[in-house]
């Protein structure tokens, strides 16, 4: 009876965002503010019924009702209640309900913002309707994740193991916030082309939900990124597998267009290809969608792989992306951009970073595509891994994180370059003995790694030196360094913050690729091993029981070089029985900075017959800064949208200068 | 595009196989000489695991994965340079067993296309100068309305 509740409210969903994009639409061509009233009323009602839909498949999958087929295919009744909830989204059918739940909640928050003039806003609502009406009906025709079974299980065939885990709970939902958090910016950008205007306001309008959208998707892939560290039991943190690229794709266009919002929002220019930045975000997120799930790309992520449903995922990529490009190419030559600024400026600096960013894009975007389009045109299977984007990406991604300190204190329109470097004398200081250090007393040498450091370095104390000099620190009496570190805007404060995120992750990044050590040895009970300055222990190997598998764990002591116990490591391996499948359990001895990581593996026997266990163990140094870096990141976004400007609407003063062109 | 499907069919069908963890280090497996070994580690990140979902043969323990470690290890105890051992296995195995892609005509979009995204960006630059006199810095009114805009509801 729920299930069939929850299934009518996804078809009254539809019907309601029909009705949102029909009302919005009729309102903005008559005026009639009642009718664009209605439109918002039908966004909000959308996502109740959305709402509805999603509590009647958590239902389905708390109380295993395993009448509904997506329920039998991916739950079992042994399974642990966090994993029941967080297995509704665990599925093709499930996630797609997500999708257009966080679709429809971001519909409803825009459509009650007050403030936006009358026009845009009715646009928007508009689009987002449509966008709704796009996802919902595959939801609901071609997907629908509370479809009944005639002939229900007596016992579900439970949830692939690798998913169960804790992460499924915040992972999917927070990725999910930042990619369809872009939506909105879509929206927003295509309401922009058809009332002809991109104007500083509407700059500043889009940028909560960018930062939103952002951050959301910085945390969602960080957790992504942790998840299949532990999980995956390889030792690494990012593989460059496409569904890793997936994600990363809107998130580096995110960041440009952040970046160039800051420009239209403070200086009117770059207005066309903010647009431009603001429809190809959420169009990346939908071509993740499509990748992900149409099973064109291998992966080790893939979840849910369905081919022909892939076909109509395509057709909505095809479709939003399409008419939204179309419309651009239309509408864009007609918007104005007269604002002029010199090469060295912020300005210029901050378009180097959307060029930068751009290119890298365009390199994960290429590297991701051309096996499947080498294989469609020449019949050729090509591979691009992770060698290739290695060497690229680093080589956009370097120049950008040199010019950034330099460019954050560059002048509005016309800025002076020596001025700033000498300001940035203790960064560049810092910088060269960081680099010395790390040449020094670090072994191996490797030059390269140690350039990494110091550029980590360098970006850190830039972004501190950059917030000193708004202050005025030791240039201006205490008392007026005080008022102004008050005064300052939340959002200088986070983008210190994100600026400093960056450059911890580089240093992370850069110390664990070069310095990691790896060891495997086959030990018998007793025997060590040696990792690194590390000494690891085989002390026992028990049989154990968990609530739905049964795992074989080694217990080994991990020492450092002074006979110190770091920690007891009990990696295992574990057999589920409903699915048949074994997945290894990574043990993790955290230090502050490093990782000592163990993988247990098969048993053995040695020539003399003794039973061995084969015992793979890495050291990660530095490898808590390559995940801190991001979520530091994502913090700085966060609190830059609560700054007070930005609250999904305008201050007085500018409302009242819109006044005018809002009433016409 | 059938060889992918086919080999595609076979990764998902060796999927739990897969995530036992790798084993490319395994000490049945090595070779003598440690810097031997270091090297043909190097070279296994370069590989694809060809029936995996996207992976080296340095990270996956699917079987073919061993097979494919352990003829690489033995060209490198035979002294056989990269290329020549990177030529061997793409005779075998075709273009999709290297995880960089030989630079060829096909592939030229790879680097092609990010410089042209940069030029492209150059160009635009370029194209933005204006007269000196526009350059003068921000004037009087400008910088009261950028003032605003930074300030504006912060104090």
């Amino acid at each position: 009876m729920i299930d069939e509740l929850g299934q009518f409210a996804l078809i009254l969903a539809l019907a309601l965002s029909l009705a949102q994009a029909g009302f919005s639409i009729a309102g903005r061509l008559r005026r009639d503010a009642a009718l664009a009233g209605a439109g918002e009323g039908a966004a909000m009602a959308a996502f109740v019924a959305t709402a509805i839909g999603f509590m009647a498949l958590i239902h389905a999958f708390v109380t295993s009702d395993f009448s509904v087929t997506n329920v039998a295919a991916n739950s079992h009744t042994a399974k642990p209640l966090i994993y029941k909830i967080a297995g509704a989204w665990g599925s093709h059918e499930g996630s797609m309900l997500l999708w257009c739940l966080i679709l429809t909640g971001y519909g409803a928050v825009m459509a009650s913002a007050r403030r936006l003039p009358f026009g845009l806003k009715a646009a928007a609502v508009a689009t987002q309707g449509l966008l709704g009406v796009l996802f919902i009906g595959y939801m609901v025709f071609a997907s629908n994740p509370l479809m009944r079974l005639v002939d229900p299980p007596f016992q579900g065939d439970s949830l692939n193991p690798l998913l169960q885990d804790p992460a499924l709970a915040g992972h999917p939902p927070f990725l999910y916030a930042g990619y369809v958090g872009f939506s909105v910016v879509f929206s927003l950008s295509v309401a922009a082309l058809v009332e002809g205007r991109v104007d500083p306001a509407w700059a500043r309008w889009i940028r909560p939900w960018t930062l939103a959208a952002w951050s959301f998707l910085t945390i969602g892939i960080t957790m992504g990124s942790y998840w299949a560290y532990y999980e995956l039991g390889w030792g690494g943190w990012w593989a460059w597998d496409p569904v890793e690229n997936a994600s990363f794709m809107p998130w580096l266009m995110g960041t440009a267009l952040l970046h160039s919002a800051a420009v239209t929002e403070k200086r009117g220019a770059l207005a066309s290809w903010t647009v431009l930045l603001g429809i190809g975000a959420f169009t990346l997120s939908m071509m993740g969608a499509f990748l992900v799930r149409s099973g064109v790309l291998t992966s080790v992520h893939s979840f849910a792989i369905d081919p022909k449903r892939g076909v109509l995922l395509l057709g909505i990529l095809g479709i939003a992306a399409g008419s939204a490009l179309a419309l651009y190419a239309w509408r864009a030559p007609t918007l104005k951009d007269e604002a002029v600024f010199a090469p060295v400026s912020r300005e210029g600096a901050l378009f180097l970073n959307n060029v930068l960013f751009a290119a890298a894009t365009a390199v994960v975007l290429i590297g991701t595509l051309l096996p499947l389009i080498r294989s469609a045109i020449d019949g050729t299977p090509i591979s691009v891994g992770a060698p290739y984007y290695n060497l690229t990406f680093t080589a956009l991604v370097a120049p950008a994180l040199i010019a950034l300190p330099a460019g954050a204190l560059l002048a509005w329109k016309r800025g002076d370059l020596p001025v700033a470097l000498r300001r940035l004398w203790i960064a560049v200081l810092a910088a060269a003995v960081a680099i010395l250090a790390t040449c020094g007393l670090v072994t191996p040498r490797s030059l390269l790694a140690a350039c990494g450091v110091g550029l980590g370095v360098w970006v850190i104390v830039g972004a501190l030196v950059e917030a000193a000099e708004r202050v005025r620190l030791f240039r201006s009496p205490l008392p007026e360094v005080g008022r102004r570190t008050l005064g300052l805007p939340r959002g200088a404060w986070g983008m210190t913050l994100a600026h400093i995120g960056i450059g911890v992750f580089a240093l992370g990044a850069a110390f664990e690729t070069a310095w990691r050590a790896e060891a495997t040895e086959a030990l018998t009970l007793g025997q060590t091993m040696r990792l690194g300055g590390y000494t690891l222990r085989l002390d026992r190997v028990a049989q154990e029981f968990g609530p739905n598998f049964e795992a074989e764990r080694a217990y080994i002591r991990v020492t450092d070089a002074s006979g110190a116990l770091l920690c007891e490591a009990a990696p295992d391996r574990r057999l589920y029985a409903a699915g048949g499948q074994t997945v290894s359990g990574v043990a993790i001895c955290p230090r502050v900075l490093d990782d000592v990581y163990v993988v247990s593996g098969e048993k053995r026997l040695a020539a003399n017959g003794a039973a061995t266990y084969l015992v793979r163990a890495y050291w990660n140094p530095w490898v808590r800064f390559v995940f801190a870096g991001p979520l530091i990141m994502a913090l700085g976004g966060l609190i830059s949208l609560t700054d007070r400007r930005l609250r999904f609407a305008v201050t007085a003063k500018v409302r009242a200068a819109l006044a005018p062109a809002a009433a016409e | 595009m059938t060889l992918v499907d086919a080999l595609r069919r076979a990764g998902i069908a060796l999927f739990a196989v897969i995530m036992l963890g790798a084993a490319a280090g395994d000490p049945a497996d090595r070779l003598a000489d440690p810097a031997k070994e270091a090297h043909a580690r190097a070279l296994f990140r370069d590989v694809r695991c060809l029936v995996c979902q996207s992976e080296s043969i340095d990270e996956s323990e699917a079987p073919l994965a061993h097979d494919l470690r352990q003829l690489v290890r033995s060209q490198v105890a035979q002294g056989r340079s990269d290329d020549q051992i990177r030529a061997f296995l793409v005779s075998k195995y075709g273009q999709f067993v290297l995880l960089a892609p030989k630079p060829s005509l096909g592939n030229a979009i790879l680097w092609v296309g990010p410089l042209l995204v940069i030029a492209a960006g150059a160009a635009a630059l370029l194209a933005r100068r204006r007269t000196a006199a526009d350059l003068a810095g921000l004037d009087a009114q400008e910088e009261a309305e950028l003032e605003k805009l930074s300030r504006e509801e912060t104090i």
